[in-house]
C-alpha cells in the first residue's frame, strides 16, 4: 500500500545520528553542497529552486527562489542568510524536530543560498528555549567547519561562508521576519513597516535573506533530485510537501509530513488514528495564533496554502491542533487572543490596544455577561485591527475569533443569548445540582467540598449553594451515585 | 580529519561510509551486527529515553550481543515517547514504542534473541524520499 506520509524535510530525522557528521554524508549528505559549488552558477541554482515551486514554510509561502533572486540582485558589499528558527507557535515542534535530528541540513541549505545570493556569512536566529538543538546546531558546525563544509574555500572552491548562532529570548514577535533581525542587531524585538524588505535592507542595513528550518531542510533534496521530481509532488500552486505536528485530541500525537492537498480527514483520521475516546470531531486549529479553524465540512478540502486561506485560516509554520465535541470554541479563540495579547511588542495601537478589548469581549461572554452587539463589536474591531496592524502579528491576531465566529456562530450565541457552554468548559455558565432522587445523603460531597458550598442532613438529598460554588467539581468526582450533575 | 577539497573526494567519503553503514545488515557480512537506534530529542529525553539508551548499551555488552546502539532525532511518534528502532541484518527495521528498561530487557530477549515480535510495534506509516 502506498504510504500517505513522504518525508522530505525529516527525511533524516530519527534515521541518522544527529551528532555524526558522517551519518549525513551516508546518506548524500553536503552533495548539494558540492554540485553546486562545482558544477551550477547560482542563477542556474536559483532557476532550479524557483522551477521546484517551493514556497517558504514558515506560513507565508512566499516563493522561496523569487525571494533568493531579489536578494541577490540587491547589490551589497556584504550579504547575509538568516535562518529563522524562533519557532514560537504553541503545539508546534516541527523546527525543533529538524534541529534536533537533522541539523546538517540546514547548515548545507545555508550554504547554498549563500552562493546563490552572493553572502558569505549565515546566522540562525533560534530560542534560547532550544537547548539541545542549539548544542547539536553547534556540534554540527564544528564538524562541517573540520570536513570544510563551512570555512574558507569550501570544497577547494573560491566559496568562502560561515554561520553563526544568534538567541532569540522567547518573544513570538521575534519569528516576524524584521522584528527578528532587529533582535539580532541588539535592539527590541519589534516590528517594521515592509518595504523595505530584508532582501534588501536587513540585518545591519545589509540585504539579508531570511527563511525558515523546514524550506532550507527541503533545499539538498531538491537540489539532487531535481525541480521537476520536487515539483510533480503536492498541489496545483503548493508543491512538495509539509511538517505538521498534529497535537491536541488526537490518538497519535506527533509529526507528520504529507505532500501538499493531502485532505484533513487523512492526517486526522488516518495517519492521526482519529479521535481520542472515539469522540466527534470539532474543529482542528491550524496557523496558531494567526490561523482559524477547520470544521468538519472542510474535512475533504485539500490542504495547500491557497485552500486553507479561502477556509478562513492559514498554513501558518505547521501547527495543527485537533479539537473535540468537549472544546468550547468561544473558550478557544479566548486562549488564542490571550497569548496574543501577551505577545504584542506594543508598538502600533490597534495590536496593544485592539487585542485587548477582543479579549475583554471574550472574557465578558464566558463570563455569562455577554449582549448580542457583543458579537458585532468582536468581528468590526476584528476587521479594524487586521486593516491597520503594522506587522503580521497584529495583522492575523483576530483571525481565531473572526473564524470561529463564521464557523460556531451557534456557540456564541448559546453563551451571550442562552447563557450555556453546551461543552462544559466556561465555568461561569455551569450549575453544579445535586439530583435529589439519587443523592442518599451520604455527605461524601459535603466533606469534599472546598469552600463548604454543600449543606444538607445526613441520609437526605443534599443542597449545593451556587453562591458559594467555586465550579471545582470535586464533589461530582468523589459522589458515587452519579447524583452531582451540570446544568 | 583531512578537509575535504573537491565533490569528487565527497563522493568517495560517500561511497565507503555508505558501505561501512550498509553492511551492518547485510546477513551474510562478517561484520553484521544488530544495530538499536535510540529517539533521543528534547521530546523522547524528557520522557526517559536516556535511561534506555544507556541500558541498551550496557546490557546487550553484558550479555554479548554484539551491537550498535545510536541515538537520533525524533522519530515522530511523540504519542508513544520513547521510541527506539532495532534492525536486525537482513530483517527490515522495526520500531517499538512506550519503551522502559523492563519493555528494552523484553525486546533483548525475545525479539534481539529469538526474534519473537513482542508487543508495542509501531507500524511503519511514511515513505522518505531515500526510500523513493
Amino acid at each position: 500500500m502506498k504510504q500517505k506520509q513522504l518525508r522530505i524535510a525529516l527525511r533524516n530525522c530519527g534515521v541518522i545520528d544527529p551528532e555524526r557528521i558522517e551519518d549525513y554524508i551516508a546518506k548524500d549528505g553536503y552533495l548539494a553542497l558540492g554540485k553546486v559549488l562545482t558544477e551550477l552558477t547560482p542563477e542556474a541554482t536559483i532557476e532550479i529552486i524557483k522551477k521546484s515551486g517551493l514556497r517558504g514554510r514558515g506560513g507565508g509561502g512566499f516563493p522561496t527562489g523569487l525571494k533568493w533572486e531579489i536578494t541577490r540582485k540587491v547589490h551589497g558589499d556584504q550579504k547575509y542568510v538568516v535562518c529563522n528558527a524562533d519557532e514560537g507557535d504553541p503545539g508546534a515542534f516541527m523546527d525543533r524536530s529538524v534541529l534536533e535530528g537533522d541539523p546538517h541540513s540546514v547548515l548545507e541549505a545555508m550554504a547554498i543560498n549563500g552562493y546563490c545570493t552572493g553572502a558569505s556569512k549565515g546566522l540562525v536566529y533560534i530560542r534560547a528555549e532550544y537547548p539541545l538543538a542549539i548544542e547539536r546546531l553547534k556540534i554540527a558546525m564544528k564538524q562541517a567547519r573540520e570536513y570544510g563544509f563551512l570555512g574558507d574555500q569550501i570544497l577547494g572552491t573560491g566559496f568562502c561562508f560561515d554561520i553563526e548562532i544568534r538567541y532569540g529570548a522567547g518573544a513570538f514577535v521575534c519569528g516576524e521576519e524584521t522584528a527578528l533581525i532587529h533582535s539580532m542587531e541588539g535592539l527590541r524585538g519589534e516590528p517594521t513597516v515592509k518595504p523595505p524588505f530584508p532582501s534588501e535592507s536587513g540585518y545591519l542595513g545589509k540585504p539579508s535573506n531570511v527563511n525558515n528550518v523546514e524550506t532550507y531542510a527541503n533545499i539538498p533534496v531538491i537540489i539532487n533530485k531535481g525541480a521537476d521530481w520536487f515539483a510533480s509532488i503536492g498541489s496545483a500552486k503548493s508543491k512538495g510537501t509539509k511538517v505538521f505536528a498534529l497535537a491536541g485530541k488526537i490518538n497519535n500525537v506527533g509529526l507528520v509530513e504529507v505532500p501538499m492537498g493531502t485532505t484533513l480527514r487523512e492526517v486526522i483520521y488516518e495517519i492521526g488514528g482519529g479521535i481520542r475516546d472515539g469522540k466527534a470531531f470539532k474543529a482542528a486549529q491550524t496557523g496558531g495564533p494567526s490561523g482559524g479553524c477547520l470544521t468538519v465540512k472542510h474535512l475533504d478540502i485539500p490542504i495547500d496554502y491557497d485552500n486553507l486561506i479561502a477556509a478562513g485560516s492559514m498554513m501558518g509554520s505547521g501547527g495543527m491542533i485537533v479539537m473535540d465535541e468537549d472544546d468550547c470554541m468561544v473558550a478557544i479563540a479566548k486562549f488564542y487572543l490571550e497569548f496574543t495579547v501577551e505577545e504584542s511588542c506594543g508598538k502600533c495601537s490597534p495590536c496593544r490596544i485592539g487585542n485587548k478589548r477582543l479579549f475583554e469581549i471574550l472574557e465578558k461572554i464566558t463570563q455569562g455577561n455577554g449582549i448580542l452587539e457583543d458579537l458585532d463589536k468582536l468581528k468590526n474591531l476584528g476587521k479594524v485591527i487586521i486593516d491597520t496592524s503594522l506587522c503580521g502579528l497584529g495583522q492575523s491576531s483576530p483571525n481565531p475569533v473572526l473564524s470561529t465566529l463564521d464557523n460556531f456562530y451557534d456557540e456564541y450565541i448559546d453563551h451571550v443569548t442562552y447563557k450555556k457552554c453546551k461543552s462544559k468548559v466556561c465555568k461561569s455558565l455551569m450549575t453544579y445540582i445535586i439530583d435529589e432522587e439519587k443523592c442518599i445523603g451520604c455527605t461524601l460531597c459535603a466533606r469534599n467540598c472546598p469552600v463548604n458550598a454543600i449543606s444538607g442532613e445526613r441520609k437526605q438529598a443534599h443542597y449545593i449553594d451556587p453562591e458559594k460554588c467555586i465550579k471545582c467539581g470535586a464533589c461530582m468526582e468523589k459522589c458515587k451515585f452519579n447524583a452531582i450533575f451540570i446544568n | 580529519m583531512t578537509k575535504i577539497t573537491s565533490l569528487t573526494e565527497l563522493k568517495k567519503l560517500r561511497d565507503s561510509l555508505k558501505e561501512k553503514m550498509e553492511s551492518y545488515s547485510l546477513l551474510d557480512h562478517p561484520d553484521s551486527i544488530i544495530q538499536v537506534k535510540v529517539a533521543m530529542a528534547t521530546c523522547g529525553q524528557a520522557s526517559g529515553a536516556r535511561p534506555v539508551f544507556d541500558y541498551f548499551k550496557e546490557e546487550l555488552e553484558k550479555r554479548n550481543i554484539p551491537a550498535m546502539v545510536t541515538q537520533t532525532g525524533c522519530m515522530s511518534y511523540c504519542y508513544a515517547e520513547p521510541t527506539i528502532e532495532v534492525t536486525i541484518p537482513g530483517k527490515n527495521p522495526v520500531v517499538f514504542g512506550f519503551v522502559n528498561t523492563r519493555k528494552a530487557d523484553e525486546i533483548i530477549e525475545r525479539y534481539i534473541r529469538k526474534g519473537e515480535l513482542p508487543d508495542g510495534v509501531i507500524p511503519v506509516n511514511y515513505e522518505t524520499v531515500i526510500s523513493q
